[in-house]
């Protein structure tokens, strides 16, 4: 039996700070419809975010929850995951966040595949500071820091993941909310590092520079740009060029950190009982 | 006999770093996370090997700042964490030191000190990061910093670093150096039921009715904390906060908090003042040092009075909150204050902040990479 949204909210911290138009509500709303498809109590789950307006994510959730600093969310979760590792650490992060500044923690907390959930809000912009590109923000697109058009690639955030060792890497949009709300519970029950792209939309800073001030503009350009990974076998490399692929993208097993440390202890204390 | 830490009681000869991985795990540390870095990496390695053995644990991230920020949220399940590092690690590490002060969250940082700026001589001893451990993030905010002078100290004084940064909510810096962190000296291990351990104050009250932020119950300075997964469900930033934890701008609130934090400076100044005074009942010379350098200021005053000249040592093993009280009543009893650092005169300023020119403040510096002799010290004390 659904619970109401409200029931993980604070709604007391509302209005939230996001946009007309943002999508990271959706995002949000998707990851606790899959909380709560895995009936998890709200005293066992644990959200950390980093900087920026996806990471204002955490203040209305009725969980513990830590809004940390610049680019460190999976770092700080490292830390709670490792010393309580039945706590379910879900890291609520956006593209500047996490692939610029916190590029480093996301490779190595992958390649531990220590077991936390991470959720990019990829808006592929800076909102926070006004509209700056990110790593994620497409060629020839414009920013307050590309007035002339942005000349560099973006990353695959979910290829970059999966070959840095993580368990689980999805791809969701906002317009396909349902979909992405089941990657999140996929990823949530993974037992490894588990990694969610969300691409949102942020028609204030990313959508007025490119020729789409209307969320609903954007959330049609998810629609027609997005393809299922069965879709995709169809189409010619042509076709494919500006389309992304969503849906599960990779899953592996692997054994998990705090479980190998677990090993570790038991060795180390049987040689010191050993000793005495 | 040796206990499931690797400690008894017994005498043993070790290593400043590894004093100081000991007495972390006497203090009750359960998480360490850090970096390679010389001269502090021993404490990383000794604890990689201790901390499971009595079911700890130990992670080597990926850099330094995300080292200091696993140990922040390790501590927020109320575990105690420890990271060490050295100058360039420490200057990596300011922008969570700041975030652990604000959003109160006990952890202590160990600096093994070596000659700066940027890489400087990593093999070599230095005091010249005591003005950086006070001011290194950018903010005004709390931060109590210690400074032991022998391996012996470094062992009983990283356990006050705990009980302080436990008591107050606040980061303490630990600052070692290279020399005190390599030396090898004798060190009587103390039993565990000789040692006081203090933890943080956890709430009682109903979940419903916590508030994070809210010191009124107590002295009106540090608030209880809640461990994480227990079921206060409560947020943490750094943002300015109200009693909530939640961000507020309100001017009032932000004042508030800002002066609440930072009067953990004055409220815990007098019970984190570790003194030790030699030869002070008839000092009108005062030699006042730390760290490797009060080493040898104590042979130098030593060696002075075998020379008829009524010398003494205060040894501080507390830099910050500076001991301003303390220093200013020495400072109207004696002719001349000697400050011997290994930098470019750092603390004397503090010195001389206190002493308010009631007396003659000398300071002496060296920053070839090499300690003060006594014979330099002993030559100052010659020429007051």
């Amino acid at each position: 039996m659904a619970k109401p949204i409200t029931y993980y909210l604070r709604t007391d911290k509302m209005p939230h700070i996001w946009c007309e138009g943002c999508g990271h509500g959706i995002v949000l709303s998707a990851v606790l419809r899959a909380v709560d498809s895995l009936g998890l109590d709200k005293d066992d789950v644990c959200v950390v975010s980093g900087i920026g307006c996806a990471s204002r994510a955490p203040g209305y959730l009725d969980f513990d929850t830590l809004h940390t600093t610049h680019g460190r969310a999976l770092a700080f979760a490292t830390g709670i995951k490792t010393m309580k590792p039945n706590l379910n650490v879900l890291v609520l992060t956006g593209d500047g966040d996490l692939a610029a500044i916190g590029g480093n923690h996301l490779i190595h907390a992958a390649r531990r595949n220590i077991n936390l959930t991470t959720i990019c809000f990829n808006n592929s912009i800076y909102g926070m500071t006004s509209g700056q590109y990110s790593p994620m923000t497409p060629t020839g697109k414009m920013a307050t820091t590309a007035p002339y058009g942005h000349i560099e690639e973006p990353f695959d955030l979910c290829e970059l993941v999966f070959s840095a060792g993580a368990s689980f890497v999805a791809r969701g949009t906002c317009y396909h909310a349902n979909p992405l709300s089941k990657l999140i519970a996929k990823a949530i029950a993974v037992n490894g590092f588990s990694f969610v792209e969300a691409i949102s939309q942020c028609p204030t800073y990313y959508g007025r520079r490119n020729k789409m001030r209307d969320a609903l503009v954007m959330l049609d350009w998810q629609k027609e740009h997005a393809v299922t990974k069965r879709a995709a076998s169809r189409l010619s490399p042509e076709e494919l060029k500006d389309k992304f692929i969503i849906g599960e993208l990779g899953t592996r097993t692997r054994p998990e950190y705090t479980e190998r440390y677990e090993s570790i202890i038991k060795a180390a204390t049987k040689e010191t009982d050993d000793n005495v | 006999m040796q206990n499931k830490a690797g400690i008894g009681t017994r005498t043993k000869l070790m290593q400043g770093n590894e004093a100081c991985a000991l007495g972390a795990i006497a203090a009750g540390v359960r998480f360490f996370a850090g970096y390679p870095i010389t001269p502090s990496t021993e404490i990383a390695e000794d604890l990689s090997a201790l901390l499971p053995r009595v079911g700890g644990k130990f992670i080597q991230m990926e850099d330094e700042i995300a080292s200091i920020s696993a140990v922040i949220g390790a501590s927020l399940t109320g575990t105690k964490s420890l990271t060490a590092t050295s100058g360039p690690g420490f200057s990596l590490k300011q922008e969570s030191i700041g975030f652990a002060a604000i959003a109160e969250i006990p952890c202590v940082i160990v600096n093994v000190m070596r000659v700066g700026p940027s890489t400087g001589v990593p093999t070599a001893p230095s005091q010249a990061d005591v003005m950086q451990a006070r001011w290194g993030t950018h903010g005004d905010h709390p931060v109590v910093v210690l400074c032991p002078s022998s391996v012996a100290e470094t062992y009983t004084l990283i356990i006050e670093a705990f009980n302080i940064s436990e008591k107050w909510r606040i980061p303490v810096v630990f600052l070692m150096d290279e020399g005190i962190g390599h030396m090898r000296e004798k060190i009587e291990i103390p039993n565990s039921d000789e040692l006081k351990i203090i933890d943080r104050v956890r709430p009682v009250c109903n979940p419903n009715d916590y508030l994070p932020f809210d010191a009124d119950k107590g002295d009106g300075t540090v608030p209880p904390m809640a461990d994480f997964g227990t079921g206060y469900r409560y947020h943490l930033t750094g943002l300015t906060h109200d009693k909530t934890g939640f961000p507020t701008t309100q001017r009032p609130e932000v004042d508030a908090l800002i002066r609440r934090l930072n009067s953990k400076m004055d409220k815990a100044k007098q019970e984190v003042t570790f003194i030790d005074e030699v030869l002070m009942d008839d000092a009108d010379i005062v030699v006042f040092a730390y760290g490797i350098s009060a080493r040898a200021g104590a042979r130098a005053v030593r060696e002075a009075r075998e020379s008829g000249i009524s010398a003494g040592l205060l040894k501080t093993k507390t830099l910050w909150p500076f001991p301003d009280e303390y220093v200013e009543e020495i400072a109207s009893q004696v002719k001349a204050i000697i400050v011997p650092e290994m930098n470019m005169g750092q603390l004397v300023l503090e010195v001389e902040r206190a002493v308010k020119g009631r007396t003659k403040v000398i300071s002496l510096t060296r920053v070839d990479a090499e300690p003060i002799s006594p014979d330099e010290i002993l030559s100052a004390l010659k020429g007051v």
